[in-house]
């Protein structure tokens, strides 16, 4: 199967590389959008997002990817982003806490920093194995 | 008495054998610590590069020049920012970049345009304000392991400072990392960013195969710009304190090595003057007992002489004599 090269790069060291067959990530404003190998020259800045990484050999590598830019260029997917986290080092509690506290101080008033976290807790946990299983009990 | 000046002395060469084991052990953590701030340098390379690329790919479809930060204006205040370390003890690293901002402030005031130091790190903190300068923001306490987090703090600062209209140019003072034996102070230009980088360039923007004219934007280019060119000011800075804080452990490195050699050869030097001032006072006191003996042996003063010969070897070699 054709697949192309993947980089997930932060500014402090490279994430991930290697080898994938697909890539979805999240752009601002415009949806999930998914790459495949092939895909035209594109170049995007990401929301915060669960951005999923489908390896050569068929396995998905999950990533909580909160903010950035994505270029898709001849056979290289680069995804460049301040902060993302890798879905097995997501501290799940931790997230679930953000996630709550978040609700709780939206249910007070709108405030963008607590979107925001919204946002950010909702990748992480999307990233760390979905949000199925968590009781939101907030609703 | 010659003793005193011994003990003296004794206690001087304790002092600084002490403080030649602090001198050491902080060359040997900052030699340790040069090697770990290199691989960060060299972790930062892949973002800043590929972050680079990207800008080039956006200026060359046409989304550039809306952006207050990449287009230019007359400058009438120009902001320095200075990064320097925390602490001291690394020889004239601070005083490099120091220095060197001085002179391009008063070149400024010669040519009769404002300035503004923004000072990263106590030191540059410490000598602005003592001689007076105009500080408009001071970032300290990462000098010697800087993260991305402070690279932000900085970089939203000057692009809000720079947007709100207060200060027209930026300049980057800083100590660039080439290996561990040479660093250089240097000053580059961050806002606005410079032409060249952004445009055209030697990226593969507009060449043969022709693909980076024909990239699919999403949301349209000018949007993805407004949101990237604050993050490229921030690599920017990074890259900045990631090389200052390598060059911070190479120097300190360079300075305590120097401290542990002066150390070695002042006890060397103090040890020598110790020992000569112990037999002068070993020979005094030989004196004494040769002269004390001769005084009470009384009237027979030549077989005293000749028995007395044997008395001073015994001083200074415990022989079983007679």
């Amino acid at each position: 199967m054709a697949s192309f090269t993947v980089e997930l790069v932060s500014p402090e060291k490279v994430l991930f590389s290697g080898e994938a067959t697909q890539v979805i990530t999240r752009t601002l404003g415009g949806g999930e959008i998914a790459f495949l190998p092939g895909h035209a020259p594109f170049l995007g800045a990401l929301t915060e997002n669960h951005t999923r990484i489908t390896l050569a050999d068929g396995n998905v590598l999950d990533v909580a990817v909160h903010g950035g830019f994505v270029q898709v260029s001849g056979d290289k997917v680069s995804i460049l982003s301040d902060v993302a986290e890798l879905g097995e080092q997501i501290d799940r509690t931790r997230a679930i806490t953000a996630k709550e506290r978040a609700e709780e101080s939206l249910r007070k008033e709108h405030d963008a920093e607590a979107v925001a976290a919204l946002s950010r807790a909702h990748a992480r946990l999307n990233a760390s194995g979905g949000m199925a299983g968590l009781n939101s009990g907030s609703h | 008495m010659a003793g005193g000046q011994e003990r003296i002395l004794r206690g001087r060469i304790r002092s600084v054998q002490a403080t030649k084991k602090i001198t050491r052990a902080m060359e040997l953590i900052a030699a340790s610590r040069i090697v770990k701030a290199q691989q960060r340098v060299a972790a930062a390379v892949p973002y800043s590069d590929q972050i680079t690329e990207v800008v080039k790919d956006l200026a060359a479809a046409g989304g550039a020049s809306q952006s207050p930060l990449l287009a230019g204006r007359d400058v009438k205040t120009t902001a320095y920012v200075v990064i320097t370390a925390d602490r001291g003890l690394c020889g004239g690293y601070n005083a490099g970049v120091q220095r060197a901002t001085e002179g391009e402030i008063k070149k400024d005031v010669l040519k009769g345009s404002d300035y503004t130091v923004i000072a990263v790190g106590r030191k540059a903190e410490g000598y602005f304000r003592f001689r007076g300068y105009k500080i408009q923001r001071t970032f300290a306490g990462f000098s010697d392991n800087p993260t991305y987090a402070d690279a932000k703090q900085i970089g939203e600062f000057i692009v809000e400072e720079y947007l709100a209209g207060n200060i027209d140019r930026v300049e980057l003072v800083y100590t660039r990392f080439i290996s561990a034996g040479s660093q250089e102070v240097v000053q580059r230009p961050l806002v606005p960013l410079e032409r060249e980088t952004v445009e055209g360039g030697d990226g593969k923007g507009l060449d043969a195969d022709g693909t980076a004219a024909d990239f699919e934007f999403e949301p349209d280019p000018g949007t993805i710009l407004d949101t990237l060119l604050p993050r490229y000011v921030e690599a920017r800075i990074y890259a900045a304190l990631l090389n200052a804080a390598a060059s911070e452990h190479a120097f300190r490195q360079r300075a305590m090595k120097s401290a542990t050699d002066n150390a070695e050869e002042l006890i060397k030097n103090l040890s020598r003057i110790m020992n000569r001032a112990r037999q002068d006072s070993i020979t005094t006191e030989i004196m004494e007992i040769v002269s004390g003996a001769e005084a009470l042996s009384g009237d027979s003063k030549k077989v005293r002489l000749v028995e007395l010969m044997p008395l001073v070897e015994a001083a200074s070699t415990p022989v079983s004599g007679h």
